[in-house]
């Protein structure tokens, strides 16, 4: 309980913060601090599957696609208002999750892993296919595009929603079957958590948290909905990013998302290479530096940190 | 020190399960009948045989690496597609395909080693994960070496075998196929002999088994990881110059999909057993090769996610691939 009043605190701060940053930013800080916004929405619903129930998933990029889909297909033909079009790119990724999570009972570890892979490979085929309805290569545009100052606010706000919402659903009994499952599934049967329902039920809610950072995601790229958006590269910075952050631990993911949102940003600045793939050798050589360094990413090192100001 | 390794490395050849054997049986029957029934069938069967025989070598170098390090190597792909580089550029400076090909072996080698030395051990017993992001790390240091240094333009590398076609009974096997397919089953052939009756195979059968055990009997566990990563590469590097003349043009996105296909490979024959790598690389060339020609609503954008489906059914079915056995796990 004692804890509870400096993590109220530090929220606050970090809220006040990013409430504040956007009015001495330009246009295209704004947009890029949406992106951190996504980024930290995709990497927290990856969090809770991954580092709170112990399931692997490379493909929350696929999820993204079917949330961003979900958008820009809505804004198209309906015109619905693009808030409402994220409840509904939640909703649907929450379903898509369970169907996703059904199959996952039989998988687990490495093999869990390149299955959702595989979800993260085929997804994006799949507008390609069907290309009367979704547009094929040249991808679905919104019926709306916003501006940059909404877009920062709307991210930001749907993240502060969801990191609450995930902290609600951690902390109570949900919360605790997922540790269990994670530690181990034998003792968590045992004390009556019934497995298949709660490790569904995580794939789902982080599916969905993938949807409404799809949708962001979208927005974002002036509401154009691509299959080339969702290719691989994107599951593997959210994947990137918890590592980064380090599983189980809330707070890492902002430094997670502020990492793949920023770094390839400011890397491309660097000018020590001067090439327009300089910025993937310098994004390679840090990711590999910080997992170096910081095997158990920022969560990691906030242990340790605990544990030398209180030496028990 | 030998007997006691031999011992360690024992529950290598187990077989798969029965009904595994029995569907693999039918398929090899239905292929022959297949093949002497209808000559289309029978060319489609031998160039899927040469693709699959590319995704089975880079798969089992997944596998090489999945059973040292337990983790799936994200970078294999780019590892090798940097490696038809080098070759390509050994070409550029006058050497012939071949010795370019030898050289490009070697080197491919000395740089699986220095990865693995470099950035893989230091994270090997920390986090699994951290070893899987820094292959993911890999990956994207790797595409933008390679395209820092060669640029992302299309290159020309000449062809390893000619054009030639043969012609058997009606059916034309492409000379580049049957190269393909002979130099990718003689590698893979000699790195299995050099498991099997080497010394130095028997060390890294041993370390990557049961390390600790292991090196209390005399195996030096790092260097053999270090040398499984080097052979790894080299594995690699040869599904690299064999695919590279199927697709006709050399680019740094040549290994991107036949990784994904290798993935593929792996998972479904087991990723713990080298030969069931092999037969699902084959068999999941034939089988896309079949598919392509028969099925037609299976387009070139579905040919990725209709293999991964087949995938998922199998590991349904299956969950630890086709050769593999599940862990019985002391609670």
């Amino acid at each position: 309980m004692r804890a509870r009043v400096p993590a109220v605190a530090s929220a606050a701060a970090v809220a006040v913060v990013l409430a504040l940053l956007p009015f001495g930013m330009s246009g295209y800080h704004q947009a890029l601090g949406a992106k951190v916004a996504t980024f930290f929405i995709a990497i927290l619903g990856l969090d809770i599957l991954t580092g709170y129930t112990g399931q692997i998933s490379i493909g929350h990029g696929a999820f993204m696609a079917i949330g961003g889909y979900t958008t820009a297909v809505l804004s198209r033909d309906h015109h619905t208002n693009l808030v409402l079009t994220m409840l509904v790119a939640f909703a649907v990724c929450f379903v898509c999750g369970l169907l996703v999570g059904l199959p996952a009972l039989r998988l687990s570890g490495v093999y869990l892993a390149l299955a959702t892979f595989a979800l993260a490979v085929s997804v994006p085929q799949i507008p390609l296919k069907f290309s009367t309805y979704l547009g094929g290569s040249g991808g679905v545009q919104s019926s709306r595009t916003v501006s940059h100052l909404w877009l920062y606010g709307v991210s930001w706000a749907a993240a502060a929603i969801l990191f609450v919402l995930a902290w609600l659903i951690l902390r109570g009994r949900t919360g605790r079957a997922f540790r269990a499952i994670r530690d181990s599934e034998v003792a968590a049967v045992s004390s009556g958590v019934k497995l298949p329902v709660y490790k569904t039920l995580a794939f789902g809610i982080s599916a969905a948290f993938a949807g409404v950072a799809g949708s962001l995601y979208v927005l974002g790229t002036n509401g154009f909905a691509q299959p080339s958006e969702f290719g691989i590269i994107l599951s593997l910075q959210i994947l990137i990013g918890a590592a980064v952050a380090g599983l189980g631990s809330l707070w890492g993911v902002l430094v997670g998302a502020v990492f793949v949102g920023l770094l390839p940003e400011i890397s491309s600045s660097v000018p020590l290479i001067g090439s327009a793939h300089g910025q993937d050798v310098v994004f390679g050589l840090l990711v590999i530096l910080v997992m170096v360094v910081l095997p158990t990413g920022v969560a990691g090192l906030f242990q340790r940190l605990r544990r030398l100001r209180a030496p028990t | 020190m030998v007997e006691l390794a031999r011992k360690l490395a024992l529950p290598e050849r187990r077989l798969p399960a029965s009904p595994v054997l029995v569907v693999l049986l039918g398929s090899c029957v239905f292929l022959v009948i297949g093949c002497l029934q209808s000559t289309i069938f029978a060319q489609q069967t031998v160039a899927g045989l040469a693709q699959g025989a590319v995704y089975g070598s880079l798969a089992l170098a997944l596998v090489l690496i999945y059973r040292a390090t337990e983790v799936i190597n994200f970078a294999q792909g780019e590892m090798a597609m940097a490696s038809v580089y080098i070759a390509y550029q050994l070409i550029q400076w006058g050497f012939s395909y071949w010795e370019a090909f030898a050289v490009t072996l070697a080197v491919a080698f000395v740089l699986g080693i220095a990865i693995q030395v470099a950035v893989i051990r230091p994270v090997q017993h920390k986090s699994v994960i951290a070893v899987v992001i820094v292959t993911v790390g890999l990956f994207i240091l790797i595409d933008g070496l390679v395209n820092w240094k060669w640029g992302g333009a299309i290159r020309f590398m000449p062809a390893p075998f000619g054009g030639r076609v043969y012609h058997a009974g009606g059916v034309a096997f492409a000379r580049q196929d049957l190269g393909t397919l002979v130099v990718t089953i003689a590698s893979v052939m000699l790195l299995w002999a050099l498991f099997q009756f080497t010394k130095l195979g028997l060390g890294m059968r041993a370390a990557a088994l049961r390390p600790a055990a292991a090196s209390l009997v005399g195996v030096r566990v790092n260097r053999m990881l270090a040398v499984g990563w080097g052979l790894a590469a080299v594995l690699g590097a040869v599904a690299g110059l064999m695919a590279e003349p199927s697709q006709f043009v050399l680019q740094p996105t040549l290994m991107q999909p036949i990784l994904l296909y290798a993935f593929a490979a792996a998972v479904l024959g087991g990723l713990e057993s080298p030969a069931g790598a092999v037969v699902g690389g084959l068999a999941l060339g034939i089988f896309l090769n079949l598919i392509g020609q028969y099925v037609h609503f299976v387009t070139s954008e579905l040919r990725l996610p209709f293999a991964f489906a087949v995938l998922l059914a199998v590991l349904l079915v299956k969950p630890t691939g086709l050769f593999g056995h599940g862990k019985v796990r002391k609670v």
